[in-house]
């Protein structure tokens, strides 16, 4: 039985911006457990990367606002850590990769002084020792550790990739939160970034967090996975449970959409209509508006519902007396 | 007959550390009716070929035959009708609208410039055409900022079509936008298609996207053209070493026939003043000394084309 | 249910009726409190020049002997120069020199700076090269400096100041544009405006022109006030505008031998071109900011 080693209760995030207030994240609850990656899978605008920064503490305040819930990390409520506290957590605890490699590091000073740099910032190492953990670091990750001295701009994108992911483990976190960290990567370095990040997570026993809207990095990597769709969790389950039997609408949308590599059928069968406007979204389910299934019922916010153990889903037609 | 032909074309750049070989000695030719779509990673050359192709960029050398006439170097009115025959669909739905006008605006434009239609007619067809990719009647004078990627490129599109052009360059028309849209647009798009007879050059960086899409299929690798097959033949089985690598890269979100990885070495190096031979070498795991020298394109099976010098020995 | 998802598409694009551009931009800049601020104090303060013969108690170059150098009194509101004029009077009828020499010099530089800087950028390469090594040269030669040459061989007067500080200031503008046009080229919409027959003229001045004349406005009001204070540099060497015409840089210039001792003399127009120069720059800010439609109103 492996642990809870991350747990989110009824999180819910807003933005205020113009007067107007944006529901950025809706009760949110999710759990990672030692050692395991979960997926979290949405379009742009779902919440996802608010989701990351609000574990790390690191949203925009205002004009982001944290309304209600609690995020446990091994026990302790990050949301309560006064900052100075909270400055240990990170870095040390949990590390966060972004999307960007190119703009995620320093153009002006050398890769192994930025990852030394952090080294040190969060132990008690001399010079010394920090400059050996950073080409430890960078040969773990597959770089020649001739290349301390190369500046950002000497290395390619997915190097530059593995440079940001070398500098997020050089302090040992429990926890990363990977947002998008392969977007901008090419196939075949995506795949070796990947193969890599699984190899390490393997060997240190970490818990991750990976963001992402290509389902197919999420089965090749993740144990669980949460389907996120403005600001709600509607679907949470197994790697299994979700591709192998995916209940939500939106999740089987989400299926439709994806060109397969192995089916000749000529026609894509997208979900209809837009993501709602976060400003104004509908009463009720929040897929409705688009869902194929909907008949006009859905006017009470859906509940979470398991539908074998730990698979749940947010829709009606699993709730008493559904659709 | 062949649509479009490409024989040897070539677009070579002059930068400061030497010549970026960015296209070298493609040869293609693309049905009327059909899709080539055109893959590779970051860097390959895939976005100057067609923009080559289309004269946005002037070919180095090389031939392009559009209709079996020579447009490689047209000129005054000959190059100002092939424009109305070829358009582009661009990449990225933010930069390719001008954010100073409406989409009402940007649609007309290309019916003004043909100065062949009355303004009754523009703003007939205007509409028209906001009808075919599904554009609504009251964003007749958004700007772009007011739309969202999939309706900008929804517009990208309808600006393509305006004059009924043969072959419609797409230069990644999808991968700026969420797959829900992704799949709307690659709808529209096919069903257009099927409409009007168009021809199709797809560029794209996504392999599922260009198997659902292409009937043919050309792998490029800086500069280089790889391989080139008919696009269910090229998916089911690859020859080249390079394409083998990349389709095993792609993520599947098929649990149970997992892809046996190919696993690639080393980077992408650069098209800059390249060694002769084949290019893919340096990362190649079958690499040899016959791979310094030039490769050629070779027609291994019916219609499947690939430049490697051991393709048999691999593939046995 | 089918209501609601009209309701959310119908609030993520605003329906628009048919509307013209101009009067967006000024709906626009109404609704800038800092923007209509910069504009009513420089309707003001152009209003008071223009209608200077019926505000100013006297005439500009009435000298007033038992008033030299005399401080703020209620005959003279602002005071007197050294010459016992009026600085209220001087003010009033020296605004309609300075507020025009200014804006005359901006627009002129502005519209020669956008042009070339259009041309430039949009061809780039070697054009771009040479014309930026002319920039450079140009550049080299002190401004001042080359506004005396000019003035001092084609003579002073209104046109010929204007001729000069036009000339000195225009390497700056073009390099300003030059940069955003640059900037600008990247962008797609200028391919597929090429890709539709566009001729070059119409690639440059009607696609890349107006995404590029907006930040340039906020660059040329920033140069009014420095234009202003050139001229009086000019007219301090006995060439641009010649005294005893009232001129706000020339009455600056001229008061600054009684500095220590008659500070009010220096300290009124150095006031009102401070003044004039801050609505300027607050206009030109709300100015750029409305006309980008990128922005919400």
């Amino acid at each position: 039985m492996s642990e809870e080693f991350l747990k989110i209760n009824d999180l819910v995030v807003e933005y205020s911006s113009g007067g107007q207030i944006v529901q950025a994240v809706n009760h949110v609850d999710l759990t990672v457990k030692k050692g395991k990656t979960l997926g979290l899978v949405g379009e742009t605008g779902a919440g996802k990367t608010t989701i990351a920064k609000t574990i790390l503490r690191i949203l925009p305040m205002p004009p982001a606002k944290i309304k209600q819930g609690e995020i446990f990390l091994d026990g302790q409520d990050l949301l309560k850590l006064p900052e100075k506290e909270m400055m240990k957590v990170r870095g040390n605890k949990i590390a966060m990769i972004f999307q960007d490699p190119m703009t995620a590091l320093n153009p002006t000073m050398t890769v192994g002084d930025q990852i030394s740099e952090v080294v040190l910032q969060h132990n008690d190492f001399t010079k010394q020792q920090a400059q050996e953990r950073t080409i430890e670091m960078l040969e773990l990750v597959g770089i020649a550790s001739v290349r301390y001295m190369d500046y950002p701009h000497q290395f390619s994108g997915g190097m530059k990739q593995r440079v940001v992911i070398a500098m997020a483990l050089a302090c040992n976190p429990e926890l990363i939160l990977a947002d998008e960290p392969t977007t901008a990567l090419d196939v075949t370095i995506q795949a070796q970034v990947l193969d890599m990040m699984r190899e390490l997570r393997e060997k240190f026993n970490t818990s991750m967090i990976l963001i992402t809207h290509d389902l197919g990095v999420v089965a090749e990597t993740c144990d669980d996975v949460a389907v996120i769709y403005a600001g709600e969790i509607v679907e949470y389950g197994t790697r299994e449970h979700i591709f192998r039997n995916p209940q939500h609408p939106y999740t089987l949308g989400l299926f439709g959409s994806l060109p397969k590599l192995d089916d000749d059928s000529k026609r894509l069968s997208p979900i209809h209509g837009l993501p709602p406007d976060p400003t104004n979204l509908p009463e009720g389910c929040k897929f409705g508006p688009r869902c194929p299934e909907c008949k006009g019922e859905c006017g009470k916010d859906p509940a979470m519902v398991e539908i074998e153990p730990g698979h749940f889903v947010r829709c009606c037609k699993f709730a008493k007396g559904g659709v | 007959m062949a649509l479009l032909e490409v024989e040897h074309l070539k677009k070579y750049f002059s930068v400061g550390a030497g010549t970026n070989h960015a296209v070298d000695d493609i040869t293609l030719s693309i049905e009327k009716g059909h899709t080539m779509g055109v893959v590779g990673e970051s860097g390959c050359g895939k976005s100057t070929l067609g923009r080559t192709i289309i004269r946005l960029l002037d070919a180095t050398d090389g031939v392009v035959r559009l209709d079996g006439e020579d447009i490689t170097y047209a000129k005054g009115k000959k190059l100002r009708e092939l424009r109305e025959k070829v358009s582009i669909v661009f990449q990225d739905p933010y930069s390719s609208l001008n954010p100073r006008s409406s989409v009402e605006a940007t649609i007309k434009e290309p019916l003004q410039e043909s100065h062949r239609y009355t303004k009754a007619q523009v703003q007939q067809r205007t509409e028209e055409l906001m009808d075919l990719v599904g554009i609504e009647e009251r964003l007749r004078l958004a700007y772009p900022h007011e739309m969202d990627g999939g309706r900008r490129q929804r517009v990208g599109i309808a600006r393509a079509l305006a004059l009924n052009p043969q072959f419609i360059m797409c230069d990644e028309p999808v991968s700026a936008l969420d797959v829900s849209i992704q799949a709307q647009v690659l709808n529209l798009l096919m069903d257009l298609q099927e409409q009007m007879q168009l021809t199709y050059m797809f560029v794209t960086h996504d392999l599922s996207v260009v198997r659902h899409i292409s009937d043919d299929i050309c792998v490029m690798y800086l500069g280089q053209l790889v391989e080139t097959s008919p696009s269910r033949e090229l998916f089911r089985r690859p020859l080249h070493p390079y394409t083998k690598a990349l389709l095993s890269a792609i993520p599947s979100t098929d649990l149970d026939h997992p892809m046996q990885r190919v696993q690639l070495k080393g980077e992408i190096t650069s098209a800059i003043n390249p060694e002769p031979g084949c290019r893919f070498a340096a990362r190649c795991p079958y690499a040899c000394d016959k791979c310094r020298e030039p490769q050629v394109l070779e027609e291994i099976e019916p219609r499947h084309f690939v430049s490697c010098c051991r393709v048999k020995e691999i593939n046995d | 249910m089918a209501n609601a998802a009209t309701v959310t598409k119908a609030s993520s694009v605003p329906k628009r009726k048919k509307d013209t551009q101009l009067r967006q931009i000024t709906r626009r800049l109404v609704k800038s409190k800092t923007a209509m601020l910069g504009l009513i104090v420089l309707v003001i303060i152009v209003l008071a020049c223009v209608f200077a013969p019926l505000i100013a108690p006297y005439d500009p170059n009435y000298m007033d002997y038992t008033s030299l150098n005399a401080g703020s009194s209620l005959a003279h509101i602002m005071g007197c120069d050294n010459l016992g004029r009026d600085i209220f009077s001087r003010i009033l009828y020296g605004g309609r020199m300075s507020l025009m020499l200014g804006f005359t010099v901006a627009v002129v530089g502005m519209v020669f700076g956008v042009f070339f800087g259009c041309i430039v950028g949009y061809y780039g390469g070697q054009v771009d090269n040479i014309a930026m090594r002319i920039c450079d040269v140009w550049m080299a030669i002190p401004g001042t400096l080359l506004a005396i040459v000019i003035s001092s061989a084609l003579g002073s007067g209104f046109g010929y100041t204007v001729l000069a500080l036009s000339v000195s200031g225009l390497p700056g503008s073009v390099r300003g544009t030059r940069a955003m046009a640059l900037k600008e080229r990247e962008m797609e919409y200028l391919e597929a405006a090429k890709a539709m027959n566009c001729s070059k003229m119409k690639i440059m001045f009607k696609h890349m022109m107006p995404n590029i004349i907006a930040p340039t406005i906020v660059g040329t009001t920033g140069q009014i006030g420095g234009t202003m204070m050139s001229a009086a540099g000019l007219s301090y060497i006995g060439l641009g505008i010649q005294p005893p015409t009232a001129e706000w840089g020339a009455m600056c210039s001229s008061a600054r031998e009684y500095l220590t001792k008659y500070p009010h003399e220096m300290l009124w127009p150095g006031f009102v071109i401070l003044l004039t120069v801050l609505a300027i720059n607050l206009l030109g800010d709300g100015l750029r900011d409305a006309m980008d439609p990128r922005l919400k109103d």
